[in-house]
């Protein structure tokens, strides 16, 4: 049984650790609405690029053939590029563990030697620790990741991938399914498998009809680069707004225990005072009764 | 039937238009110009001045390269950046010009790279496109009458 001074003082404690966590509840609370706002103004652009590609990849020369664009070619796969998209920081529950294990079981699953870029300082650190080669990292993008700086990201890996180094990149993030759900998802990067058209009808009617100014290919070779481009970006994009949202639920969860635990303290403080009040009751009582008899 | 044309970039949707009359922009192989019932076109886009009209009524943007892509009356721009004429801040774009001319000179010394070289070029174009733009904004503004496009 703690004393009551003891008491005291833990109850203290946890309630000033409350007060630390709703505050940070309520930071990442409006961080994540602006990162969710960020992510979703990006939306239109990367849905008509996507809309336009697939019409596009209906009239380029495609990836069977000879002259198609480096992007969509597939190769034999020796060595294998993985973006790995992860927070700077801690204290957003289980966020960090489910994507550094994601990112570890998708090492392990490949044949190849795997070269990883690191986006944020959770994934550089664990792919250090499971002894991945980390080729690049970024770190310090911030809540709301700018476009120029993804964009650099973006070209390091086309980079890698023309010169030859990898085969084939994977891009790695915490997808936003919802506030209290996060996923970490693995999707291919490169080479890009151009989303199909509605139908065969369709894109036969786009072959013969589109006008492609200088030509297809042309038009290709510079949309192929932005698309790589914008799957980055977005793919940045959801993760801090993962992250914001994960941190958000686990401050609430820490400030709703700490709340538990201060009721309980409070409790046995209040019991523990009465009994001593009680104690020293008897004992006057007892001391009176003693002098008068 | 009138065009319906839709500017956005990467961050955000520029513009949203209906009805418009005629659409001039900076493709790759020259100014072209859109009219209703253009036959379904995907092109690249240059630095340069896109303006459109609706009757009397004209918006110009400055375009940083891009895509257009038009089908069934509907315009639809994929820019990798775009600005309403007005909203480019003169003084910001005027000291931009500077400071890339600045680099530019000093760019016959041989410590300075290519890339370098071809960033503060790529400055400056885009400096000298954003001055035009909000320069021919203002003449407008100034005489109150739409002008013929073009030039």
């Amino acid at each position: 049984m703690p004393t009551i001074q003891q008491l005291r003082r833990r109850i203290g404690s946890v309630r000033s650790t409350a007060k630390i966590t709703n505050a940070l509840q309520l930071v990442a609370a409006s961080k994540m609405r602006r990162a969710q706002e960020r992510a979703t103004e990006g939306r239109p652009y990367a849905e008509k690029l996507q809309l336009v590609l697939s019409s596009l990849a209906a009239a380029a020369p495609g990836a069977e053939e000879e002259d198609s664009h480096p992007f969509l070619r597939q190769r034999p796969v020796e060595a294998v590029g993985f973006l790995h998209i992860t927070p700077d920081r801690g204290l957003c529950g289980a966020l960090n563990a489910n994507l550094n294990g994601a990112a570890g079981g998708f090492v392990n699953g490949q044949e190849a030697p795997v070269a990883a870029i690191a986006v944020g300082r959770k994934g550089r650190e664990f792919l250090t620790r499971a002894r991945v080669r980390v080729a690049a990292e970024f770190t310090d993008l911030g809540d709301y990741p700018a476009l120029n700086e993804t964009r650099a990201i973006a070209r390091l890996a086309m980079d890698d991938y023309l010169a030859g180094e990898v085969d084939r990149v994977y891009l790695g993030f915490a997808e936003f399914v919802n506030t209290v759900n996060q996923r970490p998802v693995v999707r291919q990067l490169l080479p890009v498998e151009p989303p199909a058209p509605e139908s065969e009808a369709a894109a036969e009617a786009l072959r013969r009809e589109y006008l492609f100014e200088p030509d297809p290919a042309r038009v290709f070779e510079r949309l192929l680069p932005r698309y790589v481009e914008m799957q980055v970006h977005a793919a940045v994009l959801e993760s801090a707004a993962s992250e914001q949202s994960a941190r958000m639920v686990a401050m609430k969860n820490a400030t709703d225990n700490a709340n538990e635990i201060e009721r309980e303290l409070t409790l046995t403080y209040n019991k523990a005072r009465q009994e001593q009040i009680t104690t020293e009751l008897l004992d006057i009582v007892g001391g009176a009764e003693a002098v008068s008899g | 039937m009138p065009l319906s044309v839709e500017i956005v970039t990467a961050e955000r949707v520029v513009r949203t238009e209906e009805a418009v009359d005629v659409l001039i922009a900076p493709g790759s192989e020259g100014q072209l110009a859109i009219l209703p019932r253009h036959a379904p076109l995907m092109t690249t886009l240059e630095y340069g001045e896109l303006v459109f009209r609706r009757g009397a009524e004209e918006s110009v943007f400055a375009i940083e390269r891009g895509f257009l892509e038009v089908r069934d009356n509907r315009v639809t721009v994929l820019a990798d950046a775009a600005e309403a004429a007005d909203e480019i801040d003169v003084d910001r774009a005027e000291q931009a010009r500077q400071r890339a001319e600045a680099r530019l000179r000093e760019g016959h010394e041989p410590d300075m790279g290519d890339t370098d070289l071809a960033r503060a070029r790529a400055a400056m174009q885009r400096a000298l496109l954003r001055l035009r733009v909000a320069e021919r904004r203002r003449r407008r503004a100034a005489t109150g009458a739409p002008r013929p496009v073009g030039g």
